[in-house]
Parts: structure tokens; C-alpha cells; sequence
């Protein structure tokens, strides 16, 4: 059947934010979306409140809606741009549930809108768990029994049926949030009461448990003619009962024979017939028992998802691209294979190597969280690695975390170790309750001799990846036994061949890395290259999509072209995200526009700059040193000239930048000396004092003596920090002497390589972000000047900002802009910079500077509309800013809001306050011709309904009640109902404000609390009280979040919340396309 | 122990002996499964070839009574990148490399089996030989490969059928795992299928008993007159090794089936003897077609199926008679998938609707016979 003619006008509805279980695998799942339609001569309108993504880059779509998905502001995107059709599949559960709402709301019948992909009816019978198992046993295909709940009385009615443990789903919420495992009644109960406040429906799934199951996923497809094909089969290494998020994974299933794969792929075929996905992409998740085979399904995701993106990288089939064309009426053998040119796209990849995928877990970030791993997830990236074995693949996915010392799998246990005492116990409770250090501890127990059958009992982990493990402990024994002196050359091959690095050989040995690696030289053992095809070497690949291994034959080819190899950011973290592959990609496509070929390394799969299209060559490899030098050692056998990008990925290229260049790789942009003097405290202070610009008195410490002096020289409060960290890791505000010993005892042992640094603390400062870009010609311009919306003391990445500032006045304006372009002069930037100020007492102050891109640069393009990543990739290629036509600082018209999402909703007990110490997993940005709309769009973007009426509580610490009285009275004024704490109350009142008091929760009841859970506040204002009152506040800031009422922690950002309700009840809600904003800033 | 395979275009890869120790001579060939080896080794199809599995894991589930494809395994040798130590399923018997030195086959593990596959593409299928243990002279082992027969020109079925007819028993069929194979109604009788077995997969006799048929099996050189002597429903023919144009007795004896008016089914070599029958001519591919992921149309609903293949042969498309319709493409490479005669109740497909190992998306066919089948009675 050829493409439908019926439609020329798609809405793509993007993810959203980043948010734990919903990452930047939707951006590459986007993205192709947007770039298949278009192809196919579509127009296409796209609505995301993300900015950091590709997706939103306005030449990847006709018009581009930065707003909230929400039914309001997409309504409103609908009305305007009256589509043919939405596609909601590629948007993640976001994306689905938004589609969902757009109908029972009406809005898809009044403008009569089709959804393609997928149906109403498919999408409900998939998230409904009922009619899902009703479906499936209308088919004979076997599920969990289960019960549904819409009362704890029901729930606990089911479960006397169930038995324990038992599984708590609640429905539709994404990831499993709220869900959980119970052991026992009192487990069960809370768990009920959680899901069911949290679902939207107010509802749960009891179910029976099959924790300890095998787990497996497939990724399917079918088309219009009820075309099938399975794309990828992936097995959970960590069984039933962790969430697959959570999971290490493989690709392929490797422990079932052929008639239980069959038996699966059947039950697939029926699955995607019956849900009634009639085009496109789906997920479907089974369990296996391995006692005795049955198979169970567990559920379907009707759309690209996270282990679709997985599934793409891992075979190089591009589910989303073809999920697109699809969804327009192609037939899958209408549609090439990309990477062999000559055959359809209606086959089944079949790969020659294993894809190992290991999660990211942050709960350095949220030390009070619960690790325990369950049917919720809670890592926040992932990353995967190609082997030729298991084996290499599963070590090359461990290096590529970038864990350091907590990364090494092998000698834990060693002297002087935190586990060299641990007991048998110990051990035995980290293996049978899964945590993210889990599989360290199985190491730890094969090390110490503890059988497989042993471990299998504790941890349900099939017995042939525990065998696995075995060999590759017994690997290190034999290595350690035999000594670096007797290594012989056929060990030494094995082990490389089993996935060893250098650098763990070298831990092995006790010998330095570059020993190991020259030993290994004289051996001749050298990373090959291998391509990933589709087809296990059936077809020629025309793709150059490779890894790296230990065998006989390299097909890498490279080029005699000169090139730059672009080094990505590695598995998203808190702090190092999405950005910066939005920042890796449009270096990508600067380069390749400017005739270089470009390569990209990186083992993220969720990215855009992890996708072949992306570039000429792409290394799916780890990002350490002996993987990236030998790329770029195989590249050179090209004959071109082989450069490096180390500015654009985040810290993880950074670190490799002085020893990539110190062995002789040419380094683009800034030099790495000049990244290191902005980075070493004490040559960046020396800088800014010759060229006369103020900065916060600071210090230097690499012992709590010496950090005791640094700290009464400067005064408290003291900012302290590690060197060479992002995202504000370990950084803390220090008020006494006794909570910075406490900070340097724990602080000193983070990084022993690298001092801590002290800084003086700028209490109530106002912050100020710029990114700006310098050329070789000494030219700069500012692209944005940044203001924080929340004071000083809380992280960059997780305040709100506002470009243009809307209270800096013209005269800081200036100031910071010159100091700006004479720092970037002063370190030779040639490329990116980022600089932070602070103003206190009318005083502009350097906080810090930063020679690479920053988290900001994607959402200051978008504001802007120029690519400044694209911008500084060709400065740093030798053009200057004047040849590009960049003469003067850039300008925006209206407003634009950046605002952090937080994932604390996943993580119970964790507080929520905000701090110098980065906890936001992503952000959405609101635009508008006035600061107070684009704020609320922005707010409404990341989740936070601002009330239009109602009822605010208010409690603020003394030294704030001053100027708490302004946005009391503008509250008042809107005709908002005051309540407060006793101390505020009164001194409201005594300024004229009408408050009523309400009991702090340890005054008494009915207490603020339960106000908040009765649903008698629609907004919190409260600000920190300082440590004996932390706990009472901690528990109106939670209650807050879980009942979904924004709570402030700031007074800046209570005032910039009364001018948003201010200004939506004034204007409305309106909508623009990034399109029309950059015509109005260039016009 | 050590093991060296050797092409006989000078190629030679060091591994490990993963088998029997012993030496093993073949056409070295390469199959793109990912599950299924158990399947493939027993595969009466690939008697006198040494076999890569482009899977680099194998072995992990070990091997079981019930995943054999006839009695023992079938190939000359096998090739793979990486061994499991131990079997992983709760259906498992006994390890691979159990099974292997049991039934003497010699295996090579922990080379660069992409190289190789990347070799056999490029060159095409190749004679070579493994040895273990103490190794000759690579030069030696090479010349062994050139002194090989060829592929092409060789009857390789005698050494597979059976020595004479048997029943396989109805209760043989079905099994738990076939739950979700969507069939039509079986018919109101068992129907009585004769069978010529050149080298016949058990899974096309579980999955006829299945359809509901009666299958009395008979060997490769059994005239068509012993067949047709038990009054059969149908005929089916199997597949097979080697070079089909050679096999002058089974195309006699089929072209007597073809005229005798009886539904006639062949798959693979079965398939191949039918078209030879009908007028066609064979060829030999280049590296032919050995996985479990091929798309093939079928040409009159234009759906696709993804098809298990093992075949080294096929019809020349332009040697197709009139009478006889192409009815499914291979859309890899545009080959022949599937023939029916225009006005007899014959048809045949090159790729394997009975699975084992492979998706099932085929079983329709068997369906389709049966239909025939009923519709003549």
C-alpha cells in the first residue's frame, strides 16, 4: 500500500522534560520521527517544553511549539496549526497519556484530528491493566493473576487471594511511580495508600508476584497489512521484580531455546493484533519461570520506548524512523534498509555480537534515599557497550559508567578497602536485596570463592551469566597470580579479548596503565573494529556503526579525509545530561557542513549523537582514555588529519583532554591548559586580580586544618567544593567550623588528587549565567546574559532563569558583559564560555568560568535562534565570529523561561529543598512577550499548576519576613486566602495583610499538613527556618509534592510566581511557534 | 586442545576444539540464527558441511531430547566464537560440547567468526577442513580443502534417508510450545500423507500430524508406484543436502507423482526436485541462504513472511515453465521462494514453513496442503 495522501499536516508531541523513566531516548526517537515525516514531504508541527533537545532545533520541523503539553497549551497549538493527524508513539508515555487527555477532553473530535500510530482504543486497552489481561486471556496468552483496588479495603481483599509478595501497580503513572513490592501487610498497606493517592485514577493492580522470573523483552513492529517483525529480543539479567530501567540488560536473549524464543515471538504477533497497534512500534515484556518454562506477559508499551531506542542502537534498525512511515500507510518492505541499502526493512535484525546495558543510578545526589531496586525506577541514564562476547561487552558497559575507583568489579575486597572487613552476612544481604551496587557484590562473592549455585539462590541471576562472571574472576585471579613480570602473551590476549581494560590489568598487576598498554603493544594486541549491519555479515554495510574488539579482521576503513573525532558525554548523570549531547550533535553537523568527516564516540543509547545518521563514522565505545586513543590511532591509518572535540561532552571528554593531547592528539578550541587554568582555583583567582575583576574571597584547602584556616580568613558562610566536578557534586554551604570538618573528612576522600575549594559565600546575592563565544581573533559575543530567578546558594542547573533579565539593571548589564569579554580574551577561548556572576551590595562578582559548552547553551539557541554550539564548532575550525556575521551580542524577543524539574517524587523521604549540590534530572522552557507569562508557561511545563484562586500557605524565616509583605499583598490583592505560621501571621498582619494561622505540625491539629492533604492549599511559599524547625519544614515541602501543590522555597521565586498569576489571568494563554519568535528577534 | 579450520582459498583461523578430536572436512557455510543450534546441527540438510553460527554465544542452553531435528546431529563440523561451560534451561540434558564429542563431531571455537562470514560472503561457500590436536602444516590442511569434492554434483541424499518405510507415530505432533501456531479446523479425518524422505526434518512430520495427517515415510529410492500404492491423501517431499540436478531417480519418481493428479507438497530440496520435475533448472548461490530472518512475499496477498532458510540451490526464475507459477520471492535477493503448477494441486516453497528453528509464520502452508487435500477427496 503506498503512503496515505490523505494527510499533510502532522503534530509530533514530544516527552517533555527529562525525568527519571523518561530520558533523551525520546529526543533520538523525535527526532527521526520529525526527520522521516518531513522526508516524506510532510509538514510538520512539533509541541516539547524541552529545549535541550534536538528535536526542537527549528529546521527539524515547519513550526516548533516550546510549550507545555498540557491540554491547554496544546489545544491552543491544535487550534492554530489545525493538523490532519497527531503522532503520539514517539513522545514516550508523556506523549500517550497527553493524547488520552486531548480526547476525553474533546479537543481531537472538535478539530477533527486523527492520531496515527496508534489508536484511543489501543492505547487504553495497553495502559489499562485490566482490559489488558482481559485481552491477553482472550487470546490464550497467560498473565500474573492479579486484582484491581480502588480502596485500601480491596486491595487488602486481593491480597488474601495473592498472597506475598505481591506487586502494587498503580494506573497510569509512568515508570512504575508509586508502585512497589510488599513482603508483608504493613509493607502492603503503605505502599496501597502511596499508590493510590499518586495514580491519577485513584487505582492499583494487586498482582501475583513472580519476582525471580526471567525477564525478556521484545521490540516489534507491524504495518498496516499486518506485517510483523521483531527487531531485537533483550533479557534482563537482573530478574523479575527490578524494574527493566533498573536492569542490566542483553541483547540478545541468550538463555532460551529456539522453541521458547518462538513460542514468545508468537505470543507477540497476537499481543500487537489484539491491543490493536495497527502501525508502528511496540514493547512487549515477559517472564519466564525457570523451573518450568511458563511464559507470562507482563505488559506492552504501544510506542518507541526506552528499550526501543536500546533495540535501535543495539542492531542498528531504526524503530522510530520506520515507527514514522509506518504510521503513514508504508508497508515495511516499502521501506530500505539503511544500512545495506539493497534489502526492506521487513526482516529481523540478526547481530553477531551482545549489547551489555548497565543503568546510571544519582543516589550520591539523594544520600537518604532508599537504594533498593523494585518495579519503580530510579536510575537516571544508562549506558551499553558492544562485545563480541558477553563477556567484553558486559566489562566495556562497566567502564563505560565512569565510576572510577566504585567501578572496579574486581579486588573490592582489597586491604584498605571499605569492604576489606565485610562478613559473610553483609554479603549475603547485598545479594539477595537487589540495590544498584548489587552486581559488585556478586564479584565480591566470587572472589571469595562462594559458588554460583550460592549466588543463584540469593540473587535469581541465571546461571549461565553468573558462570560468565565466574570466568571472568577466575581471568583476574590468574592474572594477579601470575604477575605483570610472567604475563604471557596468550593471557594477555585472553583477558584483552574477555574485555579487560588497561587500566583494570593495571589494577591487577599493581603496575601503571601505561605499562600494561605498552606490553600490550609489543603483543601487537590492538582494538579491531567491527560493523554493526542488521544482518551478521549476510549483506555488504554501507554504515560505518562500529565497536571495538579483540579479534583478527578491522573493518573500520578509515578515510584519507581530514576529520574531528567529536567526544560525547557518556550515560546521562544529574548535571551531565542531555545538553551536552544536544551540544556533541551540532558540532557534528557544523563540521560535516564545513567538509570534515565527522566521528563521534559515545556509549549513551538514549542520544541523537549515538544514531548513525547523525554522522560520518560512529564508535559505540567507552570514553576512557584507551578506548578514544585507539580510535583516533586507528583513524590516523586513514592518511587525514585527526582532530579532537573535548569542549562539548561535559566532564567526561574533559578529563581525558591533558593526556589525549599529551600524546600528541591534536585538540580543537580552547586548549586543554586554558580549560585547566579556569578549573585551578588558585591560577583562575591570580587571572581575574590582574585584570582587576572582583571575585568572592576564596581559598584553597587539601586538609580540614588548612580548610579551618581558608574558612576564618574569608568568614562564614563558605561555599566548599571538590576541583573538577559538574553539576555541583559534593558542594555544599558551610556556616561553622563544625559542620566543615564534618564536610572535609568525607569531602578529602571524594578526590584525593584534587583540593577542595573554599569559597565566601554571597548570601542573597542575585546570579547571573552568560554563555558567550570567543574566536581566534580575540572577537567575542555574548550570546545571553541569564539571570537566576532563585538567589544565589542554589545550583545553576537548578534554579529557574530568565533571558532577557527582567530586574538586572542596564549599568550590570554592561559590567558583566565587559568582564565577560575580557576573561574570554584573558584564557584564549576559541569556542564556548561560560561565566557565572553574582551581584551583591551593587557589586558584579566572578563566581566561576567555564571554557565549554554548558547546560544552557541548547535553551539560550532556542531563545536566541542561534546554533551557538554550531557557532563555536566553526570558530574552533579557524572561522572567525565576522566571517560567520556575528558582530554584535545577541538579542531575543520576549521572554524566555528556563525551569528544573526534580525527580524527589521517586525517591520517599528524600527532602526537597534546594542547594548548591545539582538535583534536577532536566528542564521545559516557557516563552511569552511578558516575564510574568513565559514564567508561568514555564511552570506549567515542568508540572508546577501555579493557582489562578485559592488558598496560599506562607511561612518564611525571620530575615526574610521583610519582603515576604510585598508578595503577601500581591497574593491578597489577586484575591488569594492567606495562611501562615504563627510568627509570620503576625508580622503580616502587622503590615496590613489578612492571614489566618495555622498550627505548625508540631503545634497541634488540625495542622498545616493535614490542611495540605485535605486539599485546603494550593500553594506553598516557605522558606528554610534554618535547622532546629528543618524537619517540620521538610514535611510541608513533601506533603506538598505529593499532593502536587507547588511548593516555593525562595522568596525571588514567590515573587516571579505572583507576577505569572498575575499575568496569565491579564493574557491568557497564548502560543508561538520558536519560528515566529526568531523572525520577531531577526525582524 | 588446540583446532585450525583451513579454507581452500588459503584462509586459515586458530581456535580451540570445542568437540570430538578428530578431523572434519565440509563446504564451510555460515547461519545468521540467533537461537537453535541444536536444530541446525541435526538438520539432515547440511550432511557434508562444516557449519559457522554467526551467534556468538552458543551452547548456553545446552541441548535436549526433545529439540532434534532427526537422530543425530548431521553436520561434518561447527564453528562458533565463544562456548558455554555449562547448559542453562530447565529442559537441558546435557551440555553442547557433551553432545558433540558424543556423536564425534568436530567443532572449532573462539575465532573470528565474522571474518570468516565475511569471507564466505565475498568468496562464496568454500571447502575446508578443521583438525585439533597435534596440527599439520596449515599448507597441508589447505590442500586437504582443494582435494574436497564440490558441492555442486553431488548426491548427498542416499546418505540420509531412511533404509525403508515407516509410520511416524500420530501421537507425535503437537507439543506445549505450539500453543499460539494459529491453525484452520482440522479436517474431519486424519488424512494418509506418503513422504519422501531425502533428508526430512522431524519438525514437517510433528507439524503434519499436527495438521491432522497420518505420515507413512519413505526412503529417497522407493519408486513412485510404492507410494501411490497406499492410496495417499497427498505426497510430500522433503528437503534435503546437496545438488538437487543430480537426484535423476527422485525427479523421475516426481514427475510421476506431478501427473498422477495426487496433491504433491516439497519443501527445500523437496521444492527444488519439484521444479526440476516441472522443467525447471537449479543453480547454485554463491553463499545460499542459512538463518532464520528472511523476508519472503508472498506473491498472491502480498504479505510478507519471515521465513527459516537452509538451502544452497534454487530455481532459475527464468527456466520456470508456463504452466508453473512463481508464488513467493525471496525479497533479499528476488530468488524463488515458491512454485505452483497452474492447473495440478502441486505447490512448493525453498524456505522452511515447519520452523525448528525459525519463526512460524509459515505454518499456513501446511494448512494449504491440507486444504488441497480435502478439496481432491
Amino acid at each position: 500500500m503506498p503512503k496515505r495522501t490523505d494527510i499533510k499536516r502532522v503534530l509530533v508531541i514530544g516527552s517533555g522534560p527529562i525525568v527519571i523513566g523518561q530520558a533523551c531516548e525520546f529526543d533520538y526517537s523525535g527526532t527521526q520521527a520529525c526527520k522521516a515525516l518531513r522526508d516524506e514531504g510532510l509538514e510538520v508541527v512539533l509541541v516539547n517544553s524541552n529545549p535541550a533537545t534536538i528535536m526542537t532545533d527549528p529546521e527539524l520541523a515547519d513550526r516548533t511549539y516550546v510549550e507545555p503539553l498540557t491540554v491547554a497549551a496544546v489545544e491552543q497549538v491544535i487550534a492554530r496549526e489545525k493538523p490532519d493527524a497527531i503522532l503520539p508513539t514517539v513522545g514516550g508515555q508523556t506523549a500517550l497519556n497527553l493524547a488520552v487527555d486531548l480526547d476525553e477532553a474533546g479537543v481531537l473530535a472538535k478539530y477533527n484530528v486523527e492520531l496515527i500510530g496508534a489508536s484511543i482504543a489501543a492505547i487504553k486497552v495497553a495502559e489499562d491493566r485490566l482490559k489488558f489481561k482481559e485481552a491477553m486471556r482472550s487470546i490464550g496468552v497467560d498473565v500474573p493473576q492479579s486484582y484491581y483496588a480502588r480502596s485500601l479495603d480491596q486491595a487488602l481483599e486481593a491480597s488474601e487471594k495473592i498472597g506475598f509478595p505481591a506487586i502494587i501497580r498503580p494506573s497510569f503513572t509512568m515508570g512504575g511511580v508509586g508502585g512497589g513490592i510488599a513482603y508483608n501487610v504493613e509493607e502492603f498497606k503503605e505502599i496501597c495508600a502511596r499508590g493510590l493517592s499518586m495514580s491519577p485514577v485513584h487505582e492499583l493492580l494487586i498482582e501475583e508476584s513472580v519476582i525471580g522470573w526471567k525477564e525478556y523483552e521484545l521490540e516489534v513492529m507491524r504495518d498496516c497489512d499486518d506485517n510483523f517483525v521483531v527487531i531485537c529480543s533483550i533479557e534482563n539479567i537482573d530478574p523479575m521484580g527490578v524494574h527493566t530501567g533498573d536492569s542490566i540488560t542483553v541483547a540478545p536473549a541468550l538463555t532460551l531455546t529456539d522453541r521458547e524464543y518462538q513460542r514468545m515471538r508468537d505470543a507477540a504477533r497476537r499481543i500487537i493484533r489484539r491491543v490493536g497497534v495497527e502501525t508502528g512500534g511496540s514493547n512487549i515484556q515477559f517472564a519466564v519461570n525457570p523451573e518450568d518454562g511458563r511464559m507470562i506477559v507482563i505488559e506492552m508499551n504501544p510506542r518507541v520506548s526506552r528499550s526501543s531506542a536500546l533495540a535501535s542502537k543495539a542492531t542498528g534498525f531504526p524503530i522510530a524512523k520506520i515507527a514514522a512511515k509506518l504510521a503513514l500507510g508504508y508497508r515495511l518492505d516499502e521501506i530500505k534498509n539503511d544500512i545495506t541499502r539493497l534489502t526492506p526493512a521487513s526482516f529481523e535484525p540478526t547481530i553477531d555480537y551482545v549489547v551489555v546495558k548497565v543503568p546510571r543510578w544519582a543516589f550520591e545526589k539523594f544520600p537518604t534515599a532508599d537504594r533498593t531496586l523494585t518495579t519503580q525506577m530510579k536510575s537516571v541514564g544508562e549506558a551499553m557497550a558492544i562485545g563480541r562476547t558477553f563477556k567484553e561487552a558486559f566489562l566495556k558497559a562497566f567502564r563505560s559508567l565512569e565510576l572510577g575507583r566504585s567501578g572496579r568489579l574486581f579486588s573490592q575486597a582489597a586491604p584498605g578497602s571499605a569492604y576489606e572487613h565485610e562478613d559473610d552476612q553483609a554479603l549475603q544481604r547485598a545479594l539477595g536485596i537487589p540495590t544498584d551496587r548489587r552486581m559488585w557484590a556478586v564479584f565480591r562473592a566470587l572472589e571469595r570463592g562462594w559458588t554460583i549455585g550460592e549466588i543463584h539462590r540469593l540473587t535469581k541471576i541465571d546461571l549461565w551469566f553468573l558462570t560468565q562472571f565466574q570466568q571472568l574472576t577466575e581471568l583476574a585471579n590468574q592474572v594477579r597470580a601470575v604477575g605483570a613480570r610472567d604475563l604471557a602473551a596468550d593471557l594477555l590476549r585472553e583477558v584483552k579479548r574477555a574485555g579487560f581494560a588497561d587500566v583494570d590489568l593495571a589494577q591487577l598487576l599493581g603496575i601503571d596503565e601505561d605499562s600494561v598498554s605498552a606490553r600490550r603493544l609489543e603483543h601487537q594486541l590492538v582494538f579491531g573494529y567491527k560493523r554493526i549491519d542488521t544482518c551478521a555479515a549476510e549483506f555488504e554495510s554501507f554504515t560505518p556503526y562500529m565497536y571495538g574488539t579483540f579479534e583478527e579482521e578491522c573493518e573500520a576503513e578509515p578515510s584519507p579525509r581530514a576529520k574531528v573525532v567529536i567526544l560525547g558525554s557518556g550515560p546521562n548523570r544529574i548535571g551531565q545530561g542531555l545538553e551536552f549531547d544536544y551540544c556533541c550533535c551540532h558540532a557534528a553537523f557544523a563540521l560535516r557542513d564545513q567538509g570534515y568527516e565527522t566521528v563521534m564516540v559515545n556509549c549513551n543509547p538514549e542520544t541523537v549523537s549515538t544514531d548513525y545518521d547523525s554522522v560520518d563514522r560512529l564508535y559505540f565505545e567507552p570514553l576512557t582514555f584507551e578506548d578514544v586513543s585507539a580510535i583516533v590511532a586507528r583513524e590516523r591509518q586513514g592518511g587525514g588529519d585527526v582532530a579532537c572535540v573535548v569542549q562539548y561532552g561535559g566532564q567526561t571528554p574533559l578529563k581525558l583532554a591533558l593526556r589525549l593531547q599529551k600524546v600528541g592528539i591534536k585538540i580543537l578550541g580552547t586548549s586543554p591548559d586554558s580549560i585547566d587554568l579556569a578549573e585551578d582555583r588558585e591560577r583562575f583567582s591570580k587571572l581575574l586580580w590582574e585584570l582587576g575583576i572582583p571575585q568572592a574571597a576564596s581559598g584553597m584547602a587539601h586538609s580540614p586544618e588548612e580548610a579551618r584556616e581558608v574558612a576564618s580568613s574569608i568568614g562564614f558562610p563558605v561555599v566548599v567544593r571538590p576541583s573538577y566536578v559538574l553539576g555541583g557534586r559534593a558542594m555544599a554551604i558551610v556556616y561553622d567550623t563544625g559542620s566543615l570538618d564534618r564536610y572535609m573528612r568525607q569531602a578529602v576522600q571524594l578526590s584525593p588528587e584534587h583540593p577542595i575549594l573554599i569559597d565566601k559565600f554571597l548570601e542573597d546575592a542575585t546570579e547571573i549565567d552568560v554563555d558567550a563565544v570567543a574566536d581566534t581573533t580575540g572577537d567575542v559575543i555574548i550570546g545571553g546574559i541569564m539571570e537566576h530567578i532563585e538567589q544565589a546558594g542554589i545550583h545553576s542547573g537548578d534554579s529557574s532563569c530568565v533571558v532577557p533579565p527582567h530586574l538586572l539593571s542596564d549599568k550590570h548589564m554592561a559590567t558583566i558583559r565587559d568582564y565577560s569579554r575580557r576573561v574570554a580574551r584573558a584564557l584564549k577561548v576559541v569556542g564556548l564560555m561560560n561565566a557565572q556572576f553574582a551581584i551583591k551590595d551593587d557589586v558584579v562578582y566572578v563566581l566561576e568560568v567555564n571554557p565549554r559548552a554548558s547546560r544552557t547553551i541548547p535553551y539560550l539557541s532556542k531563545a536566541t535562534g542561534v546554533p551557538l554550539a554550531k557557532v563555536a564548532a566553526n570558530v574552533m575550525i579557524g572561522k572567525t565570529l565576522a566571517e560567520q556575521g556575528f558582530t554584535e551580542d545577541l538579542a531575543v524577543s520576549g521572554f524566555f523561561v528556563k525551569t528544573p524539574v526534580f525527580p524527589f517524587v521517586r525517591f520517599p523521604g528524600v527532602d526537597t529543598l534546594l542547594g548548591p549540590e545539582m538535583k534536577s534530572t532536566g528542564e521545559v522552557m516557557g516563552g511569552a512577550e511578558t516575564f510574568g507569562s513565559a514564567f508561568a508557561k514555564a511552570q506549567m511545563g515542568a508540572g508546577q499548576h501555579l493557582p489562578q484562586e485559592g488558598t496560599v500557605f506562607i511561612s518564611v524565616n525571620n530575615n526574610d519576613k521583610p519582603n515576604v509583605v510585598p508578595i503577601a499583598r500581591g497574593l491578597m490583592d489577586l484575591g488569594f486566602k492567606i495562611l501562615a505560621t504563627r510568627g509570620t501571621a503576625v508580622y503580616l498582619r502587622a503590615h496590613g495583610i489578612d492571614a489566618e494561622i495555622v498550627f505548625k505540625i508540631n503545634e497541634g491539629r488540625p495542622h498545616v499538613g493535614d490542611e495540605i492533604v485535605n486539599k485546603n492549599v494550593d500553594l506553598v511559599i516557605n522558606t528554610p527556618l534554618g535547622r532546629e524547625s528543618f524537619f517540620d519544614d521538610r514535611a510541608v515541602r513533601r506533603a506538598a509534592m505529593l499532593q502536587g501543590i507547588p511548593a516555593i522555597t525562595t522568596l525571588t521565586g514567590a515573587a516571579a510566581a505572583v507576577s505569572a498569576i498575575t499575568a496569565i489571568r491579564a493574557e491568557g494563554l497564548t502560543v508561538k511557534s520558536l519560528q515566529e519568535y526568531h523572525q520577531d528577534a531577526r525582524g | 586442545m588446540d583446532a585450525v579450520l583451513a579454507l581452500e582459498n588459503g584462509r586459515c583461523f586458530r581456535g580451540r576444539s570445542v568437540g570430538a578430536s578428530s578431523d572434519a572436512a565440509g563446504e564451510v557455510v555460515f547461519n545468521t540464527s540467533l537461537t537453535g543450534y541444536q536444530e541446525v546441527l541435526t538438520d539432515p540438510s547440511y550432511a557434508g558441511q562444516i557449519v559457522t553460527m554467526t551467534c556468538p554465544e552458543i551452547g548456553n542452553y545446552g541441548v535436549s531430547g526433545d529439540d532434534g531435528e532427526s537422530r543425530a546431529p548431521q553436520v561434518s563440523g561447527f564453528i562458533i566464537r565463544s562456548e558455554s561451560p555449562i547448559a542453562s534451561n530447565w529442559r537441558a540434558e546435557g551440555t553442547l560440547r557433551e553432545y558433540l564429542v558424543r556423536h564425534g563431531i568436530v567443532a572449532i571455537a573462539d575465532i573470528d567468526t565474522r571474518a570468516l562470514t565475511r569471507t564466505l560472503r565475498t568468496a562464496g561457500a568454500m571447502r575446508g577442513v578443521i583438525a585439533t590436536g597435534t596440527i599439520p602444516k596449515t599448507s597441508e590442511l589447505v590442500e586437504r580443502a582443494r582435494a574436497l569434492p564440490s558441492m555442486e554434483g553431488a548426491d548427498l541424499v542416499r546418505g540420509v534417508t531412511c533404509a525403508e518405510a515407516f509410520d511416524w507415530p500420530s501421537t507425535n505432533g503437537i507439543t506445549e510450545f505450539d500453543e499460539f501456531v494459529s491453525m484452520d479446523p482440522a479436517p474431519g479425518r486424519r488424512l494418509r500423507v506418503a513422504a519422501y524422505d531425502f533428508g526430512m526434518k522431524w519438525n514437517i512430520l510433528r507439524r503434519l500430524t499436527a495438521h491432522g495427517c497420518d505420515v507413512r515415510v519413505f526412503p529417497a529410492t522407493a519408486p513412485a508406484s510404492e507410494l501411490l500404492a497406499i492410496k495417499p491423501d497427498g505426497v510430500f517431499l522433503s528437503n534435503g543436502p546437496g545438488d538437487p540436478a543430480v537426484l535423476d531417480y527422485a525427479i523421475a519418481n516426481t514427475r510421476v507423482l506431478v501427473d498422477s493428479g495426487v496433491p504433491v507438497f516439497g519443501i527445500c530440496l523437496g521444492h527444488q526436485i519439484l521444479g526440476l520435475a516441472m522443467g525447471a533448472k537449479t543453480y547454485k548461490l554463491k553463499f545460499g541462504h542459512r538463518g532464520g530472518n528472511h523476508p519472503v512475499k508472498d506473491l498472491s496477498s502480498g504479505r510478507i513472511e519471515i521465513t527459516s532458510q537452509n538451502h544452497g540451490f534454487a530455481i532459475d526464475p527464468a527456466t520456470v515453465p508456463d504452466d508453473v507459477e512463481v508464488t513467493h520471492l525471496n525479497l533479499y535477493d528476488g530468488t524463488v521462494e515458491g512454485m505452483r503448477h497452474r492447473t495440478r494441486p502441486v505447490f512448493c516453497v525453498q524456505y522452511h514453513p515447519e520452523a525448528a528453528p525459525g519463526p512460524h509464520d509459515a505454518d499456513y502452508l501446511f494448512a494449504q496442503f491440507v486444504r488441497a487435500m480435502t478439496q481432491k477427496a
